[in-house]
């Protein structure tokens, strides 16, 4: 596998900025994805366990990299397997928008029609909505943990993945080879599947990154709301909300470290994102 | 008399100036050692298609090639100094006021959310802090009066104004603080047939009353062969040949511009054969290090395919970059 | 549109799983289930309730609150101002931020400056903004002392009064127009000083769209003919920068604004609660922790009826200043 990896990042590395915009983006995600998926193993501390007997709030010392919170906990440990609750949300809501915006986006636009408005006016409805509001209102609604939270980021942001989907398949529907394809009979789902979907899956591509890294940050607000998982599971906006109220006592290691975290992960997808929209579409700076 | 002194008799004096362009495919040299001289009062023709690097080389005079051009080699001498040593703030005034340039389009070189009149006053306090607002206003009235455009006009904006006044408009503004040199790019290319006339005609009386020193650039030889003191021939960045007009008009020596003379309609003539010179100009990424006008050359002969010719002196002042007129001969 | 926003809300709270009126209670009896929901009119077929509640919004009756039954309305009324505040001087420190900084990275083009510019838009993208705002907390505020951590003014001194002449009284609720009403100077500062933070945090984050956007206008604008010529007659960098490209740019950061209200909001919730903030944004995380679900309705409809209103502001708005209309 690494052999079929390093020619493609080279070909990557050859288009420019944007090629390392990707290299960069998608390294920072896979480290991150990695250390939270072995950090089982590689914790020095159990980060759910409240020691019995605590020290609190110690700043970053050899014994606790990052100090410890208000209950005792190393955060160092806390951080390395933190990350857990947030990718499991924005995955689930990347594939929840997947499984709904697109084959939705597909259908009403190449539909056309009463469908395609009605659907719109939905969509657009929802798109001009304060984003973070709507998803807040819907978390309150549904209730805290990794499913509700994703399914509130997804409603939020299936409008975003039907919006690009429409103006692609508005613009290819117009294009001769669909109707070369229609006159010779093709079946509507077979132009669909065969013929736009492959062309507008580089969009979808993009605007999933985004979504990625939206869905890390508001995950991370619905937390600092309350929303978000139960308190005991290691949780980076968790940390964050905690550490808040330790503010005034000057333990600045509480929130930093985790906040670094978010960040870098966020800023990786974003990364991606910038990266392969300009690869797919370039801008014409001369 | 050395050459030091005989280069400071001319206004101005241009040595070897190169300018090359990055772009994202690689290194293009749009001027290449060009060299050429003006004297006061004088007018300067050069010619060329485009891509000939013809206006480059007018924008390097006030340097102010746009980026990603940059010049990389060659001196600019105006009156002794040269320009291109001089540092930003004297480089910003010397535009404008040594120097002017007139635009190819008027449409798009006049500020559309600005009145002419204060395209006059910034102009002229920039460079003059000490004239006031109305001082400037009357300033740019008497140029009205002078380039031909009623003065009423000067609280219009630019889109109110036709081409022909807008190009009126642009020599004003370069005339405005007495030059010495105007330079013209393509002064009646966005214009029609019958305004052209006017307005060249106006250059030349705004020139006879004011002394300053002219450079038409154009890709239409006609008009230089009638209103300049020299010319040179541009082609693919390079100077091809460079003569005095009536030179020129008698002895056509390089093929380039015989092709250029040929395709000059003569109302005159009852039938006459326009000839457009075959072919388009060279890529310019990846100039051939043979003479670049070889492939569209009716004269081409063996070593024009493997050697750039340098630029031969057929006469004084008679310059010619072609095989035919100087050098190893024909094998 | 708004008819479809408002509809959505209505069926938020009634069609998703869960009932409100259950999700409210700990461990309700029948009778308080029972009372509550014949309180708030939930005990009511569902389209007859629908039209109450358009009718009841036309009249600004927002409904009651499911913890002590008192006026939604009046309580958002309340709270709205101070996030109005907060919005608007964000909105101005972002479009600031946004303007200058674009302006900078398109003058130093692909040169370090611009680069750097660059990705500090891209950054404060990936910023939560409730941790910038803790940062803040830590260096400016607990840090430094140069700013309060919290809350909009200061607890020892009457909040600004507003205009009072006689028995004329007239007040807009933004502590800092107020302030100047009041003609009180120590007013003014305080709530500037207290209004800071806050809106920075906001402003940082919501920045970067303006740095991008301002930046590529100007790279644009900077290409077009007039500027050369203008540069040609030897006018200033300055004056070609600012009178001559940053005109042009100007106008699509005016309808940026507009469609980055919507966001704005979003980040204020959150900014709110880091900072206790008395704001919509607060008052919506504080009746979640109250399970009052009705409140949250009534908050949210507002949330949508203050964008839709922007919306439409910055439409007209741009409609009246293009110049193709003007000039």
């Amino acid at each position: 596998m690494l052999s079929s990896i390093l020619p493609g990042l080279s070909t990557l590395a050859k288009r420019g900025l944007a090629g390392w915009l990707i290299i960069i983006g998608a390294i920072l995600v896979v480290v991150i994805v990695v250390m939270t998926a072995i950090s089982p193993w590689i914790v020095p501390y159990n980060p759910t366990e409240i020691p019995s007997s605590p020290k609190i709030l110690a700043p970053p010392s050899t014994q606790h990299f990052f100090g410890t919170n208000d209950l005792g906990q190393d955060l160092f440990s806390r951080v390395l397997s933190g990350g857990g609750v947030m990718l499991q949300v924005s995955i689930l809501s990347v594939i929840v928008c997947l499984a709904i915006g697109v084959p939705l986006g597909l259908f009403a636009s190449y539909a056309g029609g009463a469908a395609d408005r009605v659907v719109g006016l939905v969509m657009d409805s929802i798109y001009a909505f304060p984003g973070l509001v709507l998803a807040i209102a819907i978390a309150a609604m549904l209730g805290r943990g990794v499913v509700n939270m994703a399914l509130s980021i997804a409603v939020v942001y299936i409008p975003s993945y039907f919006r690009v989907i429409r103006s692609q398949v508005l613009s290819i529907k117009e294009m001769s080879y669909i109707e070369a394809a229609n006159a010779v009979g093709a079946k509507n789902r077979t132009i669909l599947t065969r013929y736009i979907l492959p062309n507008i899956v580089p969009s979808i591509v993009v605007v999933a990154t985004v979504n990625f890294a939206d869905a890390i940050l508001t995950a991370a607000g619905l937390t600092f709301i309350g929303l978000g998982v139960s308190v005991t599971i290691p949780d980076w906006g968790q940390d964050l909300t905690s550490g808040q109220r330790l503010l005034t006592s000057g333990a600045w290691w509480a929130i930093t470290f985790p906040g670094i975290m978010i960040i870098l992960l966020a800023l990786g997808f974003t990364l991606m994102g910038e990266g392969l929209s300009e690869l797919l579409n370039p801008r014409l700076e001369q | 008399m050395s050459d030091e002194n005989r280069e400071k008799l001319h206004l101005l004096t241009v040595n070897n100036l190169t300018v090359e362009y990055w772009a994202r495919r690689g290194r293009i040299r749009a001027v290449e050692d060009v060299s050429f001289s003006l004297d006061k009062g004088e007018t300067l023709g050069v010619v060329g298609e485009s891509g000939s690097g013809k206006s480059t080389l007018g924008l390097s005079l006030i340097h102010l090639v746009p980026y990603p051009g940059r010049i990389v080699n060659g001196t600019i001498l105006l009156e002794g100094q040269d320009v291109l040593k001089l540092g930003k703030e004297k480089t910003r005034d010397l535009r404008g006021r040594r120097i002017s340039y007139v635009f190819q389009d008027p449409m798009t070189s006049l500020n559309p959310v600005e009145r002419i009149d204060s395209h006059f006053v910034e102009l002229i306090r920039t460079h003059e802090p000490k004239i006031t607002k109305a001082e400037a206003v009357t300033r740019a009235k008497k140029l009205f009066k002078d380039v031909g455009i009623q003065p009423e006009r000067i609280d219009d904006y630019p889109h109110q104004l036709s081409g022909g006044m807008r190009q009126r408009v642009m020599i004003a503004l370069a005339l405005a603080l007495d030059p010495s040199i105007v330079i013209a790019d393509e002064p009646t290319t966005a214009l029609d047939v019958i305004v052209q006339a006017k307005i060249l005609d106006l250059l030349k009386t705004l020139q006879d009353r004011y002394g300053m020193a002219l450079i038409l650039i154009t890709h239409d030889l006609s008009i230089v062969l009638e209103r300049s003191d020299k010319i040179i021939v541009m082609y693919a960045g390079r100077i091809v040949e460079r003569a005095p007009s009536s030179t020129l008009y008698a002895q056509t020596l390089h093929p380039y511009s015989q092709g250029l003379l040929k395709s000059i309609p003569n109302i005159e003539l009852a039938e006459q054969k326009l000839t457009a010179i075959g072919g388009s100009p060279p890529d310019l990424l990846h100039p051939p290090t043979a003479c670049r006008f070889w492939p569209r050359c009716p004269y081409v002969m063996e070593i024009c395919k493997i050697k750039e010719p340098p630029l031969f002196e057929t006469s004084s002042d008679h310059l010619v970059r072609c095989y035919l007129h100087g050098g190893e001969k024909a094998s | 549109m708004i008819l479809i926003l408002l509809t959505m809300v209505f069926l938020l709270i009634r069609v998703l799983p869960g009932d409100p009126v259950l999700l409210h209670f700990q461990h309700p009896t029948e009778e308080q289930l029972a009372d509550m929901r014949h309180q708030l009119g939930l005990d009511k077929p569902l389209w007859v309730q629908y039209f109450d509640y358009l009718f009841g919004l036309f009249r600004g009756d927002l409904g009651k609150s499911m913890q002590d039954y008192s006026s939604i309305g009046q309580q958002i009324f309340s709270a709205f101002p101070a996030t109005l505040e907060l919005a608007i001087f964000s909105m101005v420190i972002a479009a600031a931020l946004g303007i200058v900084l674009g302006v900078q990275a398109s003058k130093a083009y692909n040169k370090p400056q611009d680069h750097a510019i660059r990705i500090f838009g891209i950054v404060t993208y990936a910023l939560p903004v409730f941790f910038l705002g803790m940062i803040l907390q830590l260096t400016l505020g607990l840090g430094l002392h140069w700013f309060p951590v919290g809350q909009r003014f200061s607890p020892m001194v009457q909040t600004p009064l507003g205009l009072n002449v006689g028995s004329f009284h007239f007040s807009t609720g933004l502590y800092t127009i107020d302030s100047l009403l009041e003609g009180n100077i120590y007013k003014f500062t305080q709530s500037l000083r207290y209004l800071f933070l806050p809106s920075l945090t906001l402003g940082l984050v919501l920045s970067g769209v303006f740095v991008r956007l301002t930046r590529s206008n100007m790279l644009e604008t900077l290409r077009l003919d007039f500027v050369t010529a203008a540069r040609a007659r030897g006018l200033t960098e300055n004056k070609v920068t600012y009178s001559y490209a940053l005109r042009n740019a100007f106008l699509p950061v005016l309808t940026m604004m507009g469609l980055q209200f919507a966001t704005l909001l979003g980040g204020a919730i959150l900014t709110e609660t880091t900072f206790s903030w008395p704001g919509l944004g607060r008052y919506i995380v504080d009746r979640i922790n109250f399970r009052d679900y009705t409140a949250i309705q009534g908050a949210v409809i507002i949330f949508g009826i203050f964008v839709s209103i922007v919306s439409l502001a910055v439409d007209l708005l741009y409609a009246y200043l293009d110049p193709r209309i003007r000039l």
